[in-house]
C-alpha cells in the first residue's frame, strides 16, 4: 500500500527577488498513507517547497504530479480542489470569525451556494470532530480559542475540504510537550484513514517519533531521503548541519554577583486587555544567564515589552541596577542600563530600509559621538560602525547596505552588537536565533556567555528548550503570566521542565 | 562583483568583501539612488501625455497650446516673474509637507493652516502698521504667520495624541471651519467700512514684504529658497530630523530604541503648520494686500503634489514647485488663447503624480525591494 | 429678533426630519460604499473625489437627456444621471484597485491623489462644457405611499419621501445582508481582517478587493450623483463641500456597520438642516458661517469616542503580499 507515490516533485527550483535560491531542483515522493518528514535547519527551503506544492508560489522549474498526472497550481484553490490541504507555521485562521466561518472561507456552502449557511458547516465540523476526536466549539469566535484548539481547527479545515494530502508546517513549534504527543496521535490515526502527510519540523526526535521516511534538506537542496527505521538521529543531525554541531556551547560556572534586575509581582495586560503577566517575581544577578522557558504565548511577549517600557505595568515593580524603572519610558530604561534583543527583530529591532551604519546607531544616535553640536557626525557613524562589523563577525560588503538585503543571522549580529555596544549592564535576549542560520546560532551563544563571563546580567526568554539548556545557569518557567518553577540548569530534567511548560508546578513533581 | 558598475563616493569600498554574492545588491543599491529619478521623469512624460490627450478631446491642438503654456511661462522676464512668485508658495507649502510626510505624518490641512496663518499675520500687520515701523511690524507679520499655521496644526496634534482622531480627517475638518471662520471675521468684525465687500482694510504699502531691486520678485521668495537646503539639514544632518524618518520608517522601531514617538509626530505637524502658516501671511502681504474670501490660492493640495513629486527631497521638492508654478502660469495664456479651462494645469498635476506613483511602484517591483 | 419658540412646532419639527433625511442620503451612500471597501482591506480615501466625479456624471448625462427632448427618454433623465454617477464611482474606483490592490502604492497617499485629480477633472470638464452658464436638470419628485403618506407625523417623515431615499434604505438592508449573510459578505470581511488566511483557504484575496472597492466607489459615485440630480439640480465646482470627508470619518464613527453609518449620517442631516432653518430664521443673529461650521465641528465631535482600532478591520490600508 504504502509503495504508491501519490506526490512526485521533480527538480523543483525557486529563485526569490534579490537572487536567493530557496529550492534547487528539488525532487521528492510521497507515498500513499505515510508520514514523511521534511527536516532541515531554518531557511533550507522547507517551507518553501511547500509553498509551492500549495500553489502559493510558482515553481521558476519543475514539475509537479499528483497520482501520476503533472498538476499546475495557480493558487491554493487548485490546489485544495486536488485533495491538498496545508496547516501553516502561523495559523491561517480569521480571529474575529466563528470557527465554522472559518471553514466555510472559499467553499461553496452544502445547501444554499451563496448563502453563509453556518448552521450545516457546523453539523459538518461535529461530525468531524467526533470521528477524528478534535473536540472544538464550531459557533465560538477564533480569538477565544487556545493555540492548541487553533491547530485543531487547522487540521479540521483540511478535513473539511476533504484533503487526502496534508502538509504540516511546525505544527509542534506552539506546543507543550504533552500537547505534541496528542498531536503525533491524530496524525497516526489520520495516516491509518489512507491519508498522505508531509510533516516538516526541525526538531530530530519528533520527526523520528512518528514519520516513516525522513527527508531531509539543506541549503535549499535534498540531501537525502532515508526510512526512520534505518537512521540515527546523530545520521540526520549530520545531514541537516552538514558538519558536526557542538550545540554545546563550552562555559565556566557562573560566578553570580549583585542583583542587577529584580522584578517584583509584576502584574501587566495583553493586547486585548486581559492578564498576560500575573505577578512574575524574577532576580537577574550579574555574570549569570537566566533562561525563562515556556511555550509561546504565555506572557514572554508581554514580559519582553513590559520590561523595555512599551507595555503599561498594571501592579508590580522593576528595579534595574539598583533603580526603580517600573512605568518608565524606553529611554530611561535604556539610560538605567538594560539593553535588549527583542524577538522580533523586523517589526521591532531594524529599520529595513536604513543602512547597517545608521541601524547600529539607532539606540544612541542623539549623543555623542554620532551627534555633535547638534549635529550627525556621518563619519563617526560608519566608523563605528565598521568596528561593530568587524567585531560581531555582521558579513555584510558595507556598512552603507540597507539592513533588508542581510541574512537572517546577519541582522540579528547588528541589533546585538548595537545593544551590547551601547554598554548596558543587563541584557534582555528574547528569541535570539529564530530564523537564523546554525552559523550564526553558534556565534551568537558564544556572544551571550562572553558577556556573561564580562559580568553582564543575562534575561533569556526563548521558546527554544535547547537554547534554554545550552544557555542558561539558572532556568525559570513561564506559564499563564506566572514563573511555575525555578531549577539550577545542571541536572534538570528535559520532562520535568515539559511538565512545568504545561503547567504541573514544580513542588507538584 | 560587477565592475561595470561606476563606484559612488557615498560607499565605502575598503569594506572587505566577506562570504556570498552580493552582487544583486550592489547593482540594486546603484539603481536606487538613480530610479527615482528616472520614474519621476517617466511621470512627468506620461502625465503631460495624458494632459495633451485631454486638449485633444477639448477641440485644441496639444502642440500649441503646450507651446503657449511654455511661452506663458517661461516666455518673457514678466512671465518669467510671475511663475517665480507662484513657485516661492508651493515650494514652502512643499518643504513643510516634506518633514510631514517623511514622519508618515498626513497634514491634508495646509489650507486651513495657511489661512490661520494669514489671519494671524495680518492681524498683527493691520494693528500695528499706524504705530510700529516696518522694520518691527515684517518680521513680527511673518512670525505671526509661522506661530498662526502651527497652532492650528496643533489643534490636530492634541486630538491625535489624546483620543488618536487621524490627522487626515482633523486637519480637513479644521481647513473648512478655517474657512468659515474667515468669511466671518472680514464680513463683520473685520469688515473694512468703507467697502461694500467682506474685506478687511489694506496693509500700508510700507509693512508689505519687500521686493528685489525694481522687479515683483519679494524676499518671501528668499526665504523660500533658503529654507530648502535648511530642510535638507534638518532631516538629513541632525538628530531629530533621523527620529523623523525613523518614527515614518517604523513607528514601533523607533519607539523600541527609546525615541519619543509622539514628540516627533507633533514636530511633523507643527513645522508643516509653521510653514503653510508662513505661506499664507507671504500671499497675504505681498500679493492679495487684504484679509479677503479670496485668499486661499488651492496650496494645501498642490502643497501635497509638490512634495510628493519631489521624492520628499528638498531638491525635488524646489524643481517640483517650479514646474507646477510653470503648468499654472502658462495654463492662464493657453485659456486666453485657446480657451481652455486653466483647471487643465491642475488636471495634469494630479496625473503627473499618480503616475509617478505607478512608475514608483512598478520599478520597485521590477528590483525586488521586498 | 425671531422667536425661539418657533423652532418647536409639529410643523417644524416634520420639515427638519425630512429635509434631515434627504441631507443624510448623500453622505450615506458614500459611507455605505467605504465600509464595504474598508472591510475589504482597503483604504480609499478618495471619497471626494469620487463622489464629485459621480455629481458631475450623473449631472451631465441627467442634462443630456432633458436636452435631447426625446419625449419617452425625459422622465427617465434622472435614472439615468444616478445610473451615470453609479458608473463613473466605478471607474474611479478602478483606478483606486489598480494603484491599491495590483500595483500596491501607499493607499492614503492614491486616495489623496483621487480627490485631487477629481476636483481638477470635475472642475475642467464643467468648465468646458458648460462655461460660465448655470445648468440646471428636473430633480425627482416625492413618491407618496397611498395610504400612509397621509397619516398624521409619520405620513410625511416616512411615506412621502422621493425614491431615492426609499432605495437607499433598500440598499441599508441589502448591504447586511450582503456583508454578514452571503459567502460574498464572509470573502470580503476575511480579506480585510486576515488576506493570508483568505488566500491559503483558496479566496483569491485580489479579486475579492477589485470587487470591494469597486462596488465601494459606485456607492460613493451614486451618492455624488444623487446630490446634484436628484436633491440640487445644478452642479457646481466641489458642490460635495467635504461630504466626502465626512463619510470618511462616519464610517470611524459607525465602527464599520452600515446600520450606525445611516444613523450618523442621519445626525448630520438633522444639523445641517436645523441650521438651515436657523440661518433662515436669523435667531439670535447668529453669524450664519459658524453654522456652516457645524457639521465639520461635528465631525471632530463624534471622533471624540476614542480609539477605534480594535473594531477596524485588521488588514486595513496594508498592501497583501504574497510572503
Amino acid at each position: 500500500m504504502k509503495s504508491t507515490p501519490i506526490v512526485e516533485l521533480r527538480n523543483i527550483t525557486k529563485r526569490f527577488p534579490g537572487g536567493v535560491l530557496a529550492n534547487d531542483r528539488v525532487s521528492l515522493d510521497l507515498r500513499q498513507g505515510e508520514i514523511l518528514g521534511l527536516l532541515g535547519e531554518n531557511g533550507a527551503g522547507k517551507t518553501t517547497l511547500m509553498n509551492i506544492l500549495y500553489g502559493l508560489y510558482r515553481p521558476d522549474e519543475g514539475e509537479i504530479r499528483l497520482r501520476g498526472a503533472p498538476v499546475h497550481f495557480h493558487s491554493p484553490h487548485d490546489a485544495i480542489a486536488h485533495g491538498l490541504g496545508m496547516v501553516h507555521q502561523h495559523f491561517m485562521l480569521v480571529p474575529k470569525f466563528t470557527v465554522a466561518e472559518n471553514l466555510m472561507l472559499g467553499q461553496p456552502s452544502p445547501r444554499a451556494p451563496l448563502l453563509a449557511d453556518r448552521r450545516a458547516v457546523a453539523q459538518r465540523i461535529l461530525d468531524l470532530s467526533a470521528q477524528y476526536g478534535l473536540q472544538v466549539d464550531p459557533h465560538a469566535p477564533v480569538w477565544q480559542l487556545s493555540v492548541g484548539q487553533e491547530q485543531r481547527v487547522e487540521i479540521l479545515k483540511t478535513l473539511y475540504r476533504g484533503a487526502e494530502i496534508l502538509i504540516l508546517d511546525e505544527p509542534t513549534a506552539v506546543l507543550t510537550p504533552q500537547e505534541v504527543d496528542e498531536l503525533l496521535t491524530i496524525l497516526r490515526n489520520l495516516a491509518t484513514d489512507g491519508r498522505s502527510i508531509i510533516f516538516i519540523s526541525h526538531k530530530l526526535r519528533e520527526v523520528m517519533e512518528v514519520c516513516d521516511r525522513i527527508a531531509v534538506m539543506r541549503d535549499g537542496r535534498l540531501v537525502d531521503v532515508v526510512l526512520t527505521a534505518q537512521t540515527t538521529t546523530q545520521a540526520l543531525s549530520r545531514m541537516m548541519v552538514g558538519r558536526e554541531v557542538m550545540l554545546r556551547v563550552d562555559k565556566a560556572p557562573a560566578t553570580p554577583g549583585e542583583v542587577l534586575l529584580r522584578i517584583q509581582n509584576l502584574h501587566a495586560k495583553d493586547d486585548r486587555g486581559l492578564p498576560a503577566l500575573r505577578g512574575v517575581n524574577l532576580t537577574v544577578r550579574a555574570g549569570e544567564i537566566v533562561g525563562v522557558a515556556g511555550v509561546e504565548g504565555n506572557g514572554q511577549r508581554e514580559l519582553e515589552e513590559t520590561l523595555r517600557g512599551l507595555r503599561p505595568v498594571s501592579a508590580g515593580r522593576i528595579e534595574l541596577c539598583g533603580r526603580d524603572v517600573t512605568g518608565r519610558a524606553p529611554r530611561d530604561i535604556i539610560d538605567a542600563g538594560l539593553g535588549h534583543v527583542p524577538s522580533d527583530r523586523y517589526r521591532t529591532g531594524l529599520l529595513r530600509d536604513f543602512s547597517v551604519a545608521e541601524n547600529l546607531a539607532l539606540v544612541t544616535v542623539d549623543r555623542p559621538p554620532f551627534t555633535r553640536r547638534g549635529l550627525l557626525d556621518m563619519a563617526v557613524m560608519r566608523s563605528r560602525a565598521r568596528q561593530l562589523v568587524q567585531a560581531f563577525d555582521v558579513r555584510t560588503p558595507s556598512v552603507d547596505v540597507r539592513v533588508a538585503a542581510l541574512s537572517g543571522g546577519n541582522a540579528q549580529k547588528v541589533v546585538l552588537a548595537r545593544e551590547i555596544a551601547h554598554g548596558p549592564r543587563v541584557l534582555l535576549v528574547a528569541q535570539p536565533t529564530r530564523g537564523v542560520d546554525v552559523g550564526a546560532i553558534e556565534y551568537v551563544h558564544r556572544e551571550l556567555v562572553r558577556r556573561r563571563d564580562e559580568g553582564m546580567a543575562i534575561l533569556l526568554i526563548s521558546t527554544e528548550l535547547d537554547e534554554i539548556l545550552t544557555l542558561s545557569d539558572r532556568i525559570v518557567v513561564l506559564y499563564q503570566g506566572r514563573i511555575v518553577g525555578e531549577c539550577p540548569a545542571e541536572g534538570v530534567s528535559v520532562e520535568a521542565l515539559g511538565l512545568m511548560m504545561g503547567g504541573t508546578p514544580s513542588h507538584a513533581l | 562583483m560587477s565592475d561595470s558598475v561606476p563606484s559612488s563616493p557615498v560607499t565605502v569600498r575598503s569594506e572587505p568583501a566577506t562570504a556570498g554574492d552580493f552582487s544583486p545588491d550592489w547593482r540594486t543599491a546603484r539603481l536606487r539612488q538613480v530610479i527615482p529619478l528616472l520614474a519621476a521623469l517617466a511621470g512627468v512624460v506620461v502625465g503631460l501625455l495624458a494632459g495633451a490627450i485631454l486638449i485633444f478631446l477639448s477641440g485644441a491642438d496639444p502642440a500649441a497650446a503646450y507651446l503657449a503654456m511654455f511661452q506663458g511661462a517661461f516666455g518673457s522676464q514678466r512671465a518669467l516673474t510671475e511663475t517665480l512668485l507662484k513657485t516661492a508658495p508651493l515650494l514652502l507649502m512643499g518643504l513643510g509637507l516634506t518633514v510631514a510626510f517623511r514622519a508618515q505624518v498626513w497634514n491634508i490641512g495646509g489650507e486651513g493652516q495657511y489661512l490661520m496663518g494669514a489671519l494671524v499675520g495680518a492681524g498683527i500687520g493691520l494693528s500695528l502698521q499706524a504705530i510700529a515701523p516696518p522694520a518691527l511690524v515684517i518680521p513680527l507679520m511673518l512670525m505671526g504667520g509661522l506661530v498662526g499655521g502651527a497652532l492650528w496644526a496643533a489643534v490636530a496634534a492634541f486630538l491625535k495624541l489624546r483620543f488618536q482622531i487621524n490627522e487626515i480627517i482633523s486637519t480637513l475638518m479644521l481647513n473648512y471651519i478655517a474657512e468659515y471662520w474667515l468669511l466671518y471675521l472680514v464680513r463683520v468684525p473685520l469688515k473694512d467700512p468703507d467697502s461694500f465687500l467682506p474685506q478687511s482694510i489694506q496693509l500700508v504699502r510700507s509693512v508689505r514684504l519687500p521686493t528685489l531691486g525694481d522687479t515683483r520678485i519679494h524676499i518671501g521668495f528668499l526665504i523660500a529658497l533658503g529654507l530648502a537646503p535648511l530642510v535638507y539639514l534638518l532631516l538629513w544632518k541632525t538628530p531629530l530630523g533621523f527620529r523623523i524618518r525613523a518614527i515614518g520608517a517604523s513607528q514601533t522601531v523607533a519607539r523600541y530604541a527609546g525615541m519619543n514617538v509622539s514628540r516627533g509626530i507633533v514636530f511633523a505637524l507643527l513645522f508643516s503648520g509653521a510653514l503653510a502658516g508662513l505661506t499664507g501671511i507671504m500671499e497675504v502681504s505681498a500679493l492679495h494686500t487684504r484679509l479677503k474670501a479670496g485668499i486661499l490660492g488651492g496650496y494645501g493640495f498642490s502643497g501635497i503634489l509638490v512634495a510628493l513629486l519631489g521624492r520628499l527631497h528638498p531638491a525635488g521638492v524646489l524643481m517640483a514647485s517650479l514646474f507646477f508654478a510653470a503648468l499654472t502660469i502658462g495654463a492662464q495664456t493657453m485659456h486666453s488663447l485657446y480657451g481652455l479651462p486653466m483647471a487643465l494645469a491642475q488636471v495634469i498635476q494630479g496625473l503627473v503624480v499618480l503616475f509617478v506613483l505607478a512608475a514608483d511602484a512598478l520599478t520597485r517591483r521590477w528590483i525586488g525591494t521586498r | 429678533m425671531a422667536d425661539w419658540s418657533s423652532l418647536l412646532t409639529l410643523a417644524f419639527l416634520t420639515t427638519l426630519l425630512i429635509s434631515g433625511i434627504r441631507l443624510a442620503i448623500p453622505i450615506f451612500l458614500a459611507a455605505l460604499g467605504e465600509i464595504i471597501t474598508e472591510r475589504g482591506g482597503v483604504l480609499n480615501l478618495g471619497l471626494e473625489g469620487i463622489m464629485l466625479v459621480g455629481a458631475l456624471a450623473g449631472f451631465m448625462t441627467a442634462y443630456a437627456v432633458e436636452q435631447s427632448a426625446t419625449p419617452w427618454l425625459v422622465g427617465l433623465a434622472p435614472w439615468l444621471g444616478l445610473a451615470a454617477g453609479l458608473l463613473a464611482g466605478a471607474l474611479m474606483g478602478l483606478i483606486m484597485a489598480v494603484f491599491a490592490v495590483s500595483l500596491q502604492t501607499d493607499q492614503v497617499v492614491t486616495g489623496i491623489m483621487l480627490v485631487i485629480l477629481g476636483q481638477g477633472i470635475t472642475t475642467y470638464v464643467y468648465r468646458q462644457q458648460f462655461g460660465s452658464l448655470t445648468a440646471r436638470v428636473t430633480t425627482m419628485p416625492s413618491m407618496p405611499i397611498p395610504g400612509f403618506a397621509e397619516l398624521p407625523l409619520v405620513g410625511p417623515i416616512f411615506f412621502n419621501l422621493d425614491p431615492v431615499t426609499y432605495g437607499s434604505l433598500f440598499l441599508l438592508l441589502a448591504s447586511l445582508f450582503f456583508l454578514y449573510q452571503t459567502t460574498w459578505g464572509l470573502n470580503i470581511r476575511a480579506v480585510g481582517e486576515h488576506p493570508g488566511a483568505a488566500e491559503t483557504s483558496g479566496v483569491n484575496v485580489a479579486v475579492v478587493r477589485y470587487a470591494a472597492v469597486l462596488l465601494g466607489a459606485a456607492l460613493t459615485g451614486l451618492g455624488g450623483a444623487v446630490l446634484t440630480v436628484a436633491q440640487l439640480g445644478i452642479f457646481n465646482e466641489g458642490i460635495t463641500a467635504g461630504r466626502g470627508w465626512i463619510a470618511v470619518a462616519l464610517v470611524i464613527f459607525a465602527r464599520w456597520r452600515p446600520e450606525r453609518a445611516f444613523a450618523g449620517a442621519f445626525l448630520f442631516g438633522i444639523a445641517t438642516a436645523l441650521q438651515f432653518r436657523i440661518q433662515a430664521l436669523n435667531l439670535g443673529a447668529i453669524p450664519y458661517e459658524l453654522l456652516l461650521m457645524l457639521p465639520y465641528v461635528l465631525t471632530l465631535l463624534v471622533l471624540l469616542r476614542g480609539d477605534s482600532r480594535s473594531t477596524a478591520p485588521a488588514a486595513l490600508g496594508k498592501a497583501y503580499v504574497k510572503e
